[in-house]
């Protein structure tokens, strides 16, 4: 086994272009679990290690700049938190300190795992993912990378580099539902996410289909329900009627962590309260 | 040498550890550590199917690939062809047929564990798949699985007026899933072929001796060709009684005449392994309308999936115990264990009352309900006492607090209110939970466990005790497997002979005779009871030594606690010890016990534990999830030996039951286990840990040493049961299954 370790952008994506093959190595958090069942068994290992830049993040006019190497433990640092709380709320959800020491957000996406706890926050807030190349670079809607569960557009020769996060001014909810009331996986989990500026409710679910769920429909149907200047929603059928409408975009199954009626039931419930926690 | 009258570090003092500082800093071999130079690696090819035939076995690729020193399969198992923890009904490696997705069917040893994996891939195995039995209630109807039949055990235990019946009567059924063991150190060993063919076998087990004559059966070798040693074990729970890998890597090592070294993968390690098993109840309780139990009948059916290990005796303490720590004269009882094509189950702390006392308990409450009693007050109302009869017709002689260890537990203070912190209300960390939508409920249960082996079992435990230079050391294959006796025998050794510096040696088989198993609660009885015979035999032979010295007469000297007193003077034992060494060896019996009569009768049991459980939870009703916030114990342990390492059993015991109530499951479908790995067999995190606050209730045992009774699984058996009537409080849902999912509580 090879381990090639670049010290700039440039070299990983030159290694990338010659190698297509080699895997791309982060936090290893869910790559070394795969190692250990054999369900990966790497010839060329890619890691991201030296590459520093990918650790940093950065505000661009509206956008937050995350580098793909951001972890967790960096989700919940004030500055980074204040911008995105439910990004925040979602990296506290994950693992357990060690594994938020560790993981990343680039790793999250890559993996694209229907309980991926940063797919349904990032699609509520509108995110893009930054792919770079040897040839170029281009950015993709969250819902053009994740394709389906755990599979994405990424090439090949490319490399998750950044994230890019619109800024929305207003509260973020996340809320996840797990049979421990720490380091589990969502059996069910969803993120609302208020816009005051553009006056736009915005929700997604997780684990409730094969990649994260935007509910367009209770986002249209909520907005002119909202009173956009007291800030809130007084009436709290309103809540109730958001979850179910929620609730009804999943697309969840039975396996083995739960059942698809349960997920159902769960988006409902945390859909409602999350947006009463919002508005 | 520091000698006192009563040396430190005897019974009942915090005495240190000998592997606490080495366990905690990381610096102690556990068996997947074990290592020596110009060790192959041994792995397992396992069945993918829950039954099929094997049509065809062809090892031949694999042998020809570079690096691959043996493949083994049941042809070349020299010797018994079977092995089994009470009857050899296991295959070492399957034949003909899989009765179980991971049944073993062949082996290999290769230089790399890479190689090894590409040997077991190069087998070829062609099967005819047939149809599983997964439903253990159809077990006794479909064609036998095995030849040994599909039901592995039925007890009967009839007893009383067979008309009795009272004011009142209630009927459940209840349900346990397949809990897990659960430990983090996988199966695992080293086996060192000798030039004169004997094996040295180091192992993370239970009881060496018994792993060591079940090898020396499957090899065709004489017990003493092999050579048991005990290695680091990561936890056992039960879970190592049975013989993982252990005839597997013996037999590679003979054949590739190398070490080779065998450690599961976690996902193995799931099929490596025997469970807790599953069960399903039906009971129904008479009792008059001040609450007497007046007659108990009790159908329960337990999964024991495709071997027996050891459901048979599994199902005597389901049977034994089906009516809790309760009186009642009039009993029908019928506990079947069967087999299926699931994964096979057996011992796991707690042995068969865990599983009973969810649905005893539950019907308590039933019956509380029913008649408008506080359920405390019922259980008081029928809590065994000393002189009173169990349903075998046993009259229950030792300690018998019960009422003490339920009162103890509802003595405790109640917990705060919820907190104002979403972290510690139900859903933690997820943030689901809203202060408002939170409720809060308790629950009381009791428990009853046997110590030691039952049904006319003979069950001994030998120990050497060497006093040289003021050292004692213990020589002993008690395992220790986290419990802590390797404290305990240091401290009756100091109790006994006055000797403060003392070494525990984790002997092999070559040394002493066996311990027995470390299961059953039975190493701090047995083999404590060995090691103070031995130390008594020892503290003997030192005053005749003084007798011979002196020019005494052996009824001149006599002992008074730890010194010896001759018609001059008292010195302290430790100072009397003559020149040479003294070694003594000896084996401890318990009391005899009776097997079953066809009844049920008997005097089948040695002694009794009992524990009560208070249980606190907060629920989000909405959700169905759950914070357990506190549970209170009251446990019956004769006497406190050691304050932290009983603390220790009470609290981990009391959270791998409270596991067992609201997340562990090996969820199982078709015979295939969907959940093999720590992702999503989910143990409890100290996020999910209670407040726990405990009371010992110190009545000694009459019959045993020190008064002791053992102390590892009761806390394990009604902690359980008591989360699942908290949440019941909390909710009104019926809740007849454990563990409790969100979805029985949201949904109903
Ligand atoms: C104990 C434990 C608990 C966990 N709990 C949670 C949880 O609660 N919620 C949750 O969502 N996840 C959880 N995970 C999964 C995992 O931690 C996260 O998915 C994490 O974000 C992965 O990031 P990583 O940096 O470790 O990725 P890695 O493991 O290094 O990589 C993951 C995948 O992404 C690819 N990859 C990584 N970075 C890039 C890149 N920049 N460009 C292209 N490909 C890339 C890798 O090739 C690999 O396929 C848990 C894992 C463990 C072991």
């Amino acid at each position: 086994m090879t381990v090639l370790l670049p010290d700039s952008l440039d070299r990983a994506l030159a290694h990338l272009a010659a190698e297509p093959g080699a895997h791309v190595l982060a936090g290893g958090t869910d790559f070394m679990v795969e190692v250990n069942y054999g369900h990966r068994r790497p010839e060329t290992v890619l890691s991201l290690r030296r590459l520093d830049d990918l650790r940093m993040w950065h505000v661009e006019a509206s956008h937050v700049v995350l580098g793909a190497c951001v972890t967790y433990a960096q989700l919940l640092d004030p500055a980074l938190a204040d911008l995105m709380p439910g990004l925040a709320q979602a990296a506290r959800t994950v693992g357990s300190p060690q594994i938020r020491s560790t993981g990343t957000i680039g790793g999250n996406l890559s993996t694209a795992s229907p309980a991926g706890d940063m797919l349904p926050v990032l699609a509520a807030l509108d995110a893009e993912v930054v792919l770079a190349s040897s040839t170029g670079v281009r950015t993709l809607a969250l819902s053009e990378f994740v394709t389906g569960p755990k599979r994405t557009a990424r090439r090949a020769d490319e490399l998750l580099i950044a994230v890019r996060v619109p800024v929305a001014n207003g509260p973020q909810e996340y809320l996840k539902v797990g049979v421990r009331n720490a380091m589990v996986i969502a059996v069910a989990s969803v993120a609302v996410v208020v816009d005051h500026d553009g006056r736009t409710v915005r929700a997604a679910l997780g684990s409730c289909g094969p990649v994260p769920v935007r509910c367009h429909d209770a986002e249209s149907w909520v907005a002119p329900l909202v009173d956009w200047d007291a800030r809130r929603i007084d009436d709290p059928r309103t809540h109730e009627a958001f979850g179910v409408r929620c609730a009804e975009a999943a697309r969840p199954i039975d396996d083995h962590r739960s059942t698809a009626a349960y997920r159902s039931h769960a988006c409902r419930v945390l859909a409602r309260r999350a947006l009463a926690r919002c508005l | 040498m520091a000698v006192r009258d009563r040396a430190r570090g005897g019974l009942g003092t915090e005495a240190a550890r000998p592997d606490g500082i080495p366990k905690v800093r990381g610096d102690f071999a556990f068996s997947s550590d074990l290592h020596v130079d110009g060790m192959l690696w041994g792995r397992t090819l396992r069945s993918p199917h829950p039954h099929a035939r094997i049509r065809t076995l062809d090892v031949t690729p694999a042998l020809a690939i570079a690096g691959v020193s043996a493949v083994i399969t049941a042809d070349d198992v020299p010797g018994e062809l079977h092995y089994g923890l009470i009857s050899a009904d296991q295959p070492v490696f399957a034949r003909d047929v899989v009765r179980f997705v991971g049944e073993p069917i062949a082996a290999v040893a290769a230089d790399h564990p890479e190689t090894a994996r590409r040997a077991l891939e190069a087998i070829i195995v062609e099967y005819d798949v047939l149809t599983p039995l997964v439903d253990a209630e159809a077990a006794a109807g479909w064609e036998p699985i095995h030849p040994d039949g599909n039901v592995i055990r039925s007890v009967v235990i009839r007893r009383g007026d067979a008309a009795a019946t009272g004011d009142v009567i209630v009927e459940g059924t209840y349900e346990i899933g397949m809990q897990d063991q659960a430990f983090l150190g996988p199966e695992s060993g080293l086996a060192i072929p000798a030039e004169d063919g004997s094996i040295d076998l180091h192992v993370a087990t239970q009881w060496t001796h018994s792993d060591r004559d079940q090898v020396a059966a499957c090899l065709a070798m004489p017990t003493d060709m092999i050579r048991l040693h005990l290695a680091g074990v990561g936890g056992a729970f039960g879970a190592r009684e049975d013989v993982s890998m252990q005839v597997h890597a013996s037999l590679l090592a003979k054949v590739a005449r190398r070490p080779v070294k065998m450690s599961y993968l976690r996902d193995e390690s799931f099929v490596g392994h025997v469970h807790r098993h599953p069960a399903r109840f039906w009971m129904r309780h008479h009792a008059d309308r001040d609450g007497t139990l007046r007659r108990v009948e009790v159908r329960t059916t337990f999964d024991g999936g495709a071997y027996a290990s050891s459901s048979m005796a599994v199902i005597g303490n389901a049977a034994r115990f089906s009516v809790g720590p309760y009186r009642v004269e009039s009993v029908d009882i019928e506990a079947t264990a069967v087999r299926t094509n699931n994964p096979p189950c057996g011992a796991m702390r707690g042995f068969g009352s865990v599983q009973v006392c969810f649905a005893h308990e539950s019907q308590m409450d039933l019956l509380a309900a029913e008649l408008g009693m506080d359920p405390v007050e019922l259980r008081l109302h029928n809590a065994l006492r000393t002189g009173d009869r169990l349903p075998t017709g046993q009259v229950l002689r030792g300690a018998a607090p019960v009422a003490e260890c339920i009162r103890a537990a509802m003595a405790h203070p109640m917990p705060d209110a919820s907190p104002d912190e979403v972290l510690a209300r139900p859903g933690g960390a997820g943030r689901t939970s809203t202060a408002t939508e939170i409720r809060r409920g308790t629950g009381l249960a009791v428990g009853i466990k046997n110590l030691m082996y039952s049904e006319g079992e003979n069950d001994t435990a030998s120990a050497t005790v060497r006093l040289a230079g003021g050292v004692a050391t213990v020589k002993s294959a008690a395992a220790e497997v986290g419990q802590g006796f390797v404290t305990i025998a240091q401290q009756i050794v100091r109790e006994v002979l006055g000797v403060e510096e003392v070494v525990f040696h984790s002997a092999s088989t070559a040394e002493v005779a066996s311990a027995g198993s470390t299961s059953a609660s039975r190493q701090t009885w047995m083999s404590g009871g060995a090691v103070a015979q031995a130390s008594r035999l020892v503290a003997a032979a030192i005053c005749q030594a003084v007798a011979l010295r002196e020019g005494l007469t052996p009824e001149e000297v006599s002992l008074d606690g730890t010194t010896v007193v001759t018609p001059t003077a008292r010195i302290p034992l430790a100072d009397a010890v003559p020149d040479q060494p003294i070694e003594i060896a000896t084996t401890f019996h318990h009391a005899p016990t009776e097997p079953l009569d066809e009844d049920g009768q008997g005097d089948a049991d040695v002694s009794f534990a009992f524990a009560a459980h208070r249980a606190v939870v907060d629920v989000d009703p909405d959700l169905g999830l759950v914070r357990v916030v506190q549970i209170t114990t009251g446990q019956d342990v004769g006497r406190v030996l050691h304050p932290t390492q009983l603390l220790g059993q009470v609290e981990g015991g009391t959270v791998q039951g409270m596991g067992l109530a609201v997340m562990e499951e090996i969820v199982v479908q078709d015979g295939f286990v969907k959940n093999p790995s720590f992702t999503d067999y989910l143990l409890p995190t100290t996020l999910d840990a209670p407040e726990i606050l405990a009371t010992f209730i110190e009545e000694p045992e009459p019959d045993a040493p020190f008064g002791a009774k053992g102390v590892g699984e009761p806390p394990i058996i009604s902690s359980g049961p008591a989360v699942v009537a908290a949440i019941r409080d909390a909710t009104g849902a019926p809740l007849r299954r454990m563990p409790v999912r969100p979805a029985d509580v949201a949904l109903g």
